[in-house]
């Protein structure tokens, strides 16, 4: 069989084949990015997560509507005079009572929890696993707590979490229910997903 | 005229050293038993699962809008669909039970040990690649189901810290779980993971035949040849294995259609009621189980309560969970024993592989049922025994007191 000769010049052929290796990986790491660019949202996808608006208007204290964006449900709760002057009873069963963590805009870190006093603001996305948490607004006993000050409690894995969405402690769920950005453009039209500019 | 034929196309392809080397002259045990037609249905069933996919993604749509629809008119309107689908249903679970079976005879007759610890490394590949599988085909019908367990799983990825976000929402391709997450989840399940699996169930089958396959005795049936340099102690595969399996296939269907034709939902197991519901993110159902065969980690992943080293109890479920599954592609290297089969190993390894065993099973029940304060403390417990097999093995298998191993297999 022929064998190639020795080559004339091996520093030089050394260097060529590992110039032309880096340049070919920079090829294959440039040809990789569509691959990768391609799984994130679309702008279709982007478009549909633009800001949701509510009327506020027909919510009568105690009740509450669920409004969609960006396809999960966000927990929109009036509170009453009686279910505000409970919050402060069950403080030594949460696990995090001040809102230390970082579980909301700043304009909602506040012993309510809220942008605007008496209405609160819910991600209604379970902190453990992402389930859609229950309102249970009545105060006693309960199936699931025999102290229950209202709240919301997750079907899931059994979270629990207070009426502003304060999470207890000893519960699968790590932190307190997010608060998404939100903003009031009048009285009673909440825009959730914007702060507003003024923060 | 034949032998002409043939020895053309031996000149052009190896057709009949193929032959030879896998089937006619690759040398078995002869003391194989009953754990090693496990390995042998999967391959039975990787085609059952080919042929009924193939046939229902002739009918089925993967949008948001289509799916949950399509699979009504696979089950209701298209000629024998409820069959095919409830093929493909009952060849997953066949899938995982046998997979688990194969690996179970790998732990028990210590089959990742020298030379075969690669083999098991790529068997585990197949392993990941069936778990990857089966989640990407749970989420295609788009029932309630579906969509939650996506979303349960997905948000795993979530909790990493300071890349969590960012990269489930590049996973999702979106904000939430939506058509966009259905569609690459089906193109994945449908295109990229069987091309892999079929890959690496082909070099599994390839590093097989080179080491050649470990029996119950666990002893080198290649010591002791015939003077052609055949093993003693080995029968060829066709057609003397083949009859065995021939005969395992039919029990193995007999069972198969059993659950396919009078029990397609086994339960609840095979096919889980709620899935019977379309999909709807604003709804969370009662009681979020995975499949069975994913419960034994689903009950790690929730037995996890408590942060830890300033990381989120979440994350850190996911991490153990992570591990539990991982775990065994460790085990070649945990393993000291000189023995290779539990028949010779000390009273250790075979208490340690009880306590896996029954760790697996308890796992798999809690993972099931809906959690509460004396159970999570049980996860925990079964959590522990569970690495306690894979951790402790380096030191029980060293210092246990073995039995005396025998030259040659042993044939009861």
């Amino acid at each position: 069989m022929v064998q190639p000769k020795a080559p004339s010049n091996p520093g030089r052929r050394k260097f060529l084949i590992n110039a032309t290796s880096v340049v070919g990986a920079g090829a294959v790491a440039g040809a990789v990015v569509p691959f990768i660019g391609s799984w994130n949202p679309s702008a279709k996808a982007e478009a549909a997560g633009a800001p949701a608006r509510a009327d506020l208007s027909k919510l009568l204290p105690g009740e509450m509507m669920i409004v969609e964006w960006r396809g999960v449900p966000v927990y929109v709760v009036k509170h009453t005079q009686e279910s505000m002057s409970v919050l402060d009873k069950n403080l030594s069963r949460l696990s995090d009572p001040d809102s230390l963590e970082d579980q909301q805009p700043d304009y909602a870190r506040n012993e309510l929890r809220s942008r605007k006093k008496g209405i609160s603001v819910l991600t209604a996305v379970c902190t453990h696993l992402s389930c859609a948490p229950k309102f249970y607004p009545e105060l006693g006993a309960t199936d699931f707590d025999s102290d229950w000050q209202g709240g919301f409690f997750c079907p899931c894995h059994g979270s629990k979490f207070d009426l502003v969405g304060r999470v207890y402690a000893g519960v699968p769920a790590p932190t307190n229910l997010p608060i998404p950005p939100h903003y009031f453009q009048s009285e009673d039209i909440l825009i959730i997903g914007e702060d507003g500019g003024a923060v | 005229m034949v032998t002409k034929i043939m020895s053309w196309f031996d000149e052009r392809l190896p057709i009949t050293a193929t032959i030879e080397r896998h089937l006619t002259k690759y040398p078995a045990p002869i003391n194989m038993n009953i754990w090693y037609l496990a390995g042998f249905l999967l391959i039975v069933v990787l085609v059952i699962q080919l042929l009924s996919g193939i046939w229902l993604l002739m009918n089925y749509e993967p949008t948001a809008e289509g799916a949950f629809a399509s699979i009504q008119y696979i089950m209701r309107d298209v000629q024998y669909g409820w069959m095919i689908r409830y093929m493909h249903t009952t060849g997953a679970s066949a899938f995982f039970a046998l997979i688990y079976l194969h690996m179970f005879r790998g732990m028990m007759y210590g089959s990742y040990q020298k030379p075969r610890e690669l083999l098991w490394v790529v068997g585990w590949f197949t392993y990941l690649l069936l778990c990857a599988l089966g989640f990407t085909g749970y989420v295609l019908p788009w029932g309630q189901m579906s969509f939650w367990a996506a979303q349960v799983i997905m948000s795993l990825f979530g909790s990493i810290p300071f890349i969590g976000e960012e990269l489930l929402t590049w996973i999702r391709g979106d904000y939430l779980i939506s058509g966009i997450t259905l569609t690459r989840l089906f193109a994945l399940h449908v295109v990229l993971l069987p091309l892999a699996l079929i890959a690496v169930i082909f070099v599994h089958i390839l590093a097989l035949h080179e080491v050649g396959s470990n029996n119950p005795d666990g002893v080198d049936v290649k010591k002791f040849k015939d003077e052609d340099g055949v093993p003693l102690d080995t029968k060829p595969f066709f057609p003397y294995d083949i009859m065995h399996d021939l005969y395992a296939i039919g029990v193995f269907l007999i069972f198969f259609c059993f659950i396919m034709f009078f029990y397609p939902d086994g339960g609840g197991y095979v096919i889980e009621y709620v899935n019977y519901e379309p999909a709807d993110n604003l709804k969370t159902p009662d009681h979020i189980v995975p499949s069975w065969y994913y419960t034994p980690y689903y009950a790690m992943l929730r037995a996890i309560t408590f942060p830890l080293f300033g990381l989120s109890a979440k994350f850190l479920g996911f991490v153990v969970m992570a591990a539990g599954i991982a775990i065994f592609v460790a085990l070649p290297w945990l393993d000291r024993s000189p023995v290779k089969s539990i028949r010779y190993k000390g009273v250790y390894s075979r208490f340690f592989l009880a306590l896996f065993v029954l760790s697996f099973f308890v796992l798999g029940y809690l993972g099931s049922v809906a959690p509460s304060p004396i159970r999570t403390v049980l996860a925990q417990f079964f959590t522990f025994t569970y690495f306690a097999y894979f951790l402790l093995m380096p030191i029980y298998s060293k210092y246990e007191k073995c039995k005396p191993v025998p030259e040659r297999v042993t044939l009861s």
